[in-house]
């Protein structure tokens, strides 16, 4: 007999396999997210997730739970009309860097700024997949892809800088080789009540293949990643002697214990503060004058678009006395003949 | 002594109010209208406004207008021609001129009748001077500087001070059609309720207005409609684009789902949304999303999760809704898409109507994806097929696309209210918990329609969404004759809604010499001349559809009984276009028009009357 209550990970699983290339960083997506889900507490029938087209977008028919494979960019107001049609449902935006930066750049912005309480997966791989190998919105300036033989002409965006400047309270980044730090990072981003959007560095083994890998490769990820906790010092680097100090404007990046920088001058995280200055210094850090900021950035909390909708329905409807059509139809000015 | 005023007993008259955009003219308009139908008479009205918000004050550009059409049989139109123009200003006196009747009653402000503002009208002289309103009743009224004296007392500022001259018109039209005056105090408190300061104010001008109509002797005579014989019952007034947001909420209620629009502002279906979003009481929501597609596209969200998911929008929104409809056509999901047409292609004329987004509600999408179409053709029955909108969405889960115009969307009518035990039970295919038996893409035998399992219910989780399905299970499929199955089924199961409406009416004799053919708002305009013409004795009878895709079963049968069909639209011909190739078997004449303007009914019977001369011969 199955449990009803507290979902297993089995629960999630689909008994086809997911069709993505071998290699492809979707499938550890998936297995953190499988794994993720049982922790979150919620029922799986209340469990809906949602996509738009591209790679990234196959993964709800990879998931057992209910599913929606929309429009290409158009997954964002899908989510949005579930969500406000039943708030108790926990709802999941898989999207890409095509999907959610390009054709659905408009849909991504409003969402973050309604702060609706949705969860999305951006994956991240700078390139169009599904299409065959075209630069996206994030690919880096001077690329060489199918589209761009002369290299790219086009500034990337950065999905964190555009998810704060529309206002996003919550933005965490993680990378497709660590399903630890996805799945433990996938169970804030559900917990948090508002948008939460995190970016998954995902690999495209076909079109871009190695295009995080200064990040991820094994050698190099622990001096390229800066894991962020909350209330923790920036620390880094295999022997964690690596920290950020605030310099003028800057960040700035200081061994402890050289120059007389003790562990205590080392920068705390506080992803709560509603100022976000901070959380879009550490989003734009880049190599290799920084380590890439890892983990949540940013979860501060906010008013939830559809706590208010329902809050404003419910005090309408406690003190209108036209609760129902026959009521509404024969309200205000009407006029009897006999 | 007083001179003794003739009353004169009139079965319609039919009055223009115009002036500057901020002169209150709309305000104006809507007392005299609920003041005729307080008294009983049946009415009509139609707005005309400036595209832009505040045109130039002065010019013909920015001129705003409201015909009302009062009468004491049955009104279907606002009328042609005015009896009676109110003009507070030159550009208004020109831009109405081919709109009034030979010896109308003329009330002009002849406070703005200086050489600035006729010049500003680009009259060359004055127009009050120059003969060209000889045989003409025209009342030179100091509107403007009777009322400043009036509201000196109330220490108002002269600007608004200035709002208060309609109410000064708003009098000498209680006196014109020989009103009881508490009415229009009644309707100036409740108007006024959050604004005490005002009412006293605005009670003055109306009662000043009066009195310097009956003090006056240059009205000849005064006007009696009586009330018009309607069954007995409670009537409103009510515009096409609250009907519209009204029959959405009933066709919901009566379902027992939850209403949700997503809607993006768009002249001139803004007020549906408007509307909905007062409508929280009842448990609606109104989302007002970024942009046309999520407008849609939210929608299909919320269906998918159980509301009745409606998205309203005119013809640009509906050009950018194509590819949500689409997902709604292969996902099977209710969805009601509102057009209210405008003037097009483009922004084309966003305050004027026409009737030319047919074939993009028809065709206007990729793949082979048929849905619902309908059509309303008068303010109030926007209210019913808003309701079969939503109960055809519901009950045979596909989106229906709901045409009304920007005739209908801004006209009112006197409409009797409906009860909502009169009105049908709406039977969604919902799937009850934990069904074994479930599967996404079973069908129902007879209809072809597919069940409504919603997330969060227990074991019936499913994936949906625009890739080919697999035959009942819903699975993603590639298949050849899977594709080909599914999508002949899809477009069979919108012919055998065909089954599930009403048969097509006929106004007059079931058959004759020639069949007037219409659809839509062009029902007033039409049904008036038809009616004049039969009562002339000629051989003429009226279809208007109501149903455009399916059309109703019997609609050979109604065609085959006249010797002429003539097909009446404000297109260039797209109804009749979609008749010759549903009902290749008949001829169609055809009478268009596209000038942003609904049918004269005086044009209508000169084409008819042609088409019957010939036929003579």
């Amino acid at each position: 007999m199955e449990n009803i209550c507290i979902p297993s990970i089995q629960d999630f699983k689909m008994n086809q396999a997911a069709r993505w290339c071998p290699g492809c960083g979707g499938h550890a997506v998936l297995a953190a997210v499988q794994r993720a889900l049982p922790e979150t507490g919620v029922k799986k029938e209340k469990v809906v997730f949602v996509s738009g087209i591209g790679c990234s977008s196959r993964f709800p028919y990879y998931i057992n739970t209910y599913g929606f494979h929309g429009l290409h960019g158009r997954g964002a107001a899908i989510a949005t009309g579930i969500k406000l049609a039943n708030p108790e449902l926990s709802v999941w935006l898989v999207t890409g860097d095509g999907d959610s930066m390009a054709i659905g750049g408009n849909h991504f912005i409003h969402l973050l700024r309604r702060n609706l309480d949705i969860n999305i997966l951006l994956f991240n791989n700078k390139i169009y997949g599904l299409t065959k190998g075209q630069y996206s919105p994030t690919t880096p300036k001077g690329s060489v892809t199918k589209s761009s033989p002369d290299g790219t002409i086009e500034n990337p965006f950065l999905p964190g800088e555009l998810a704060m400047g529309a206002q996003g309270n919550f933005f965490a980044r993680v990378v497709d080789t660590d399903v630890e730090m996805m799945k433990n990072v996938f169970i804030q981003a559900a917990r948090h009540k508002g948008t939460s959007l995190v970016e998954v560095l995902q690999n495209c083994v076909i079109f871009n293949d190695d295009i995080h890998a200064e990040i991820t490769r094994k050698e190099l990820r622990e001096e390229h990643q800066l894991f962020l906790e909350q209330g923790k010092p920036m620390i880094f680097g295999k022997n964690r002697e690596n920290g950020l100090i605030q310099e003028g404007d800057h960040f700035k990046v200081v061994k402890i214990g050289e120059n007389g920088i003790r562990k205590e001058d080392i920068l705390v995280h506080d992803s709560i503060n509603p100022d976000d200055t901070r959380h879009y210094m550490l989003a734009r850090m880049t190599l290799p004058q920084y380590p890439i900021a890892m983990g949540v950035i940013r979860a501060c909390n906010s008013s939830v678009y559809e706590t208010m909708l329902y809050d404003q329905i419910r005090s309408m409807r406690s003190s209108s006395k036209i609760l129902k059509m026959d009521d509404l139809l024969t309200s205000g000015n009407i006029f009897k003949i006999d | 002594m007083k001179k003794r005023i003739k009353v004169i007993e009139r079965d319609e008259v039919v009055v223009k109010f115009a002036g500057d955009s901020g002169d209150g003219i709309q305000l104006t308009g809507a007392q005299f209208s609920d003041t005729s139908a307080f008294l009983g008479n049946d009415l009509a009205t139609f707005p005309d406004y400036p595209a832009e918000i505040r045109a130039p004050q002065g010019t013909v550009a920015g001129v705003s207008g409201f015909q009302v059409h009062i009468g004491a049989k049955e009104v279907t139109t606002p009328g042609d021609l005015a009896d009676v123009l109110v003009a507070m200003n030159p550009a208004a006196l020109k831009a109405n001129m081919k709109w009034i009747k030979p010896g109308a009653t003329i009330i002009v402000d002849i406070d703005n009748f200086d050489s600035r503002h006729y010049k500003k009208a680009d009259y060359i002289e004055d127009p009050l001077k120059d003969g060209s309103l000889d045989g003409f009743n025209v009342v030179e009224a100091p509107i403007t500087e009777m009322t400043r004296d009036v509201v000196k007392q109330f220490g108002l500022d002269a600007r608004i001070a200035d709002k208060t001259k309609n109410q000064f018109v708003a009098g000498v039209l209680f006196w014109l059609f020989n009103r009881d005056l508490k009415i229009g105090e009644t309707f100036l408190r409740e108007r006024f309720k959050n604004k005490p300061d005002l009412i006293a104010a605005n009670l003055e001008v109306l009662h000043a207005g009066y009195s310097y109509a009956e003090t006056i002797e240059a009205i000849e005579s005064t006007y009696q409609v009586k009330p018009a014989e309607k069954g007995a019952g409670l009537y409103r007034n009510i515009t096409g684009n609250v009907a519209i947001a009204w029959g959405l909420l009933a066709g919901a209620e009566r379902a027992g789902r939850r209403l949700f629009l997503g809607s993006y502002p768009i002249t001139p279906a803004s007020e549906i949304l408007q509307e909905l979003a007062k409508m929280k009481k009842l448990g609606a929501v109104a989302f007002q999303a970024e942009d046309e597609i999520a407008g849609v596209c939210s929608a299909i969200g919320a269906s998918f999760a159980g509301c009745l998911g409606v998205t309203s929008t005119s013809g640009p929104g509906l050009s950018l809704k194509s590819e949500g409809i689409g997902l709604a056509v292969i996902t099977e999901l209710p969805l009601v898409v509102v057009d209210v047409q405008r003037g097009g292609p483009s922004t084309g004329l966003p305050t004027k109507t026409e009737q030319s987004d047919l074939f993009q509600a028809l065709y206007g999408r990729h793949g082979e994806s048929q849905v619902v179409v309908l059509a309303s053709s008068t303010p109030a029955n926007c209210f019913d097929y808003a309701f079969e909108a939503a109960r055809i969405a519901m009950e045979h889960m596909t989106p229906v696309i709901l045409l009304s115009d920007g005739y209908l969307a801004n006209g009112s009518e006197l409409w009797k209210i409906p009860s909502m035990e009169d009105l049908p039970a709406i039977k969604a295919p919902m799937v009850p918990d934990n069904d074994s038996t479930y599967q996404p893409y079973k069908r129902d035998a007879s209809t072809l329609v597919r069940s409504w399992a919603l997330p969060g219910q227990d074991g019936l989780r499913h994936h949906i969404g625009g890739l080919e399905k697999a035959d009942i299970t819903g699975d993603i499929s590639y298949d050849p004759y899977n594709h080909e199955k599914m999508t002949i089924t899809r477009a069979e199961k919108i012919a055998r809604i065909a089954s599930h409406i009403p048969s097509q009416k006929v106004a007059g004799e079931p058959a004759g010499d020639l069949l007037v053919v219409g659809w839509g708002g062009t029902y007033g305009a039409l049904y008036t001349a038809v009616t004049e013409m039969q009562e002339e004795g000629k051989s003429i009878s009226l279809a208007q559809f109501n149903y455009i895709n399916p059309l109703p079963a019997n609609t050979p049968e109604v065609f085959k009984s006249f010797r002429k069909i003539i097909v009446c639209e404000l297109n260039l011909g797209q109804f009749s276009s979609y008749l010759r190739s549903v009902h290749p078997q008949f001829t169609y004449l055809q009478l268009n028009k596209v000038q942003g303007l609904p049918f004269l009914i005086s044009e209508l019977k000169l084409k008819f009357n042609e088409v019957l001369g010939k036929l003579e011969k």
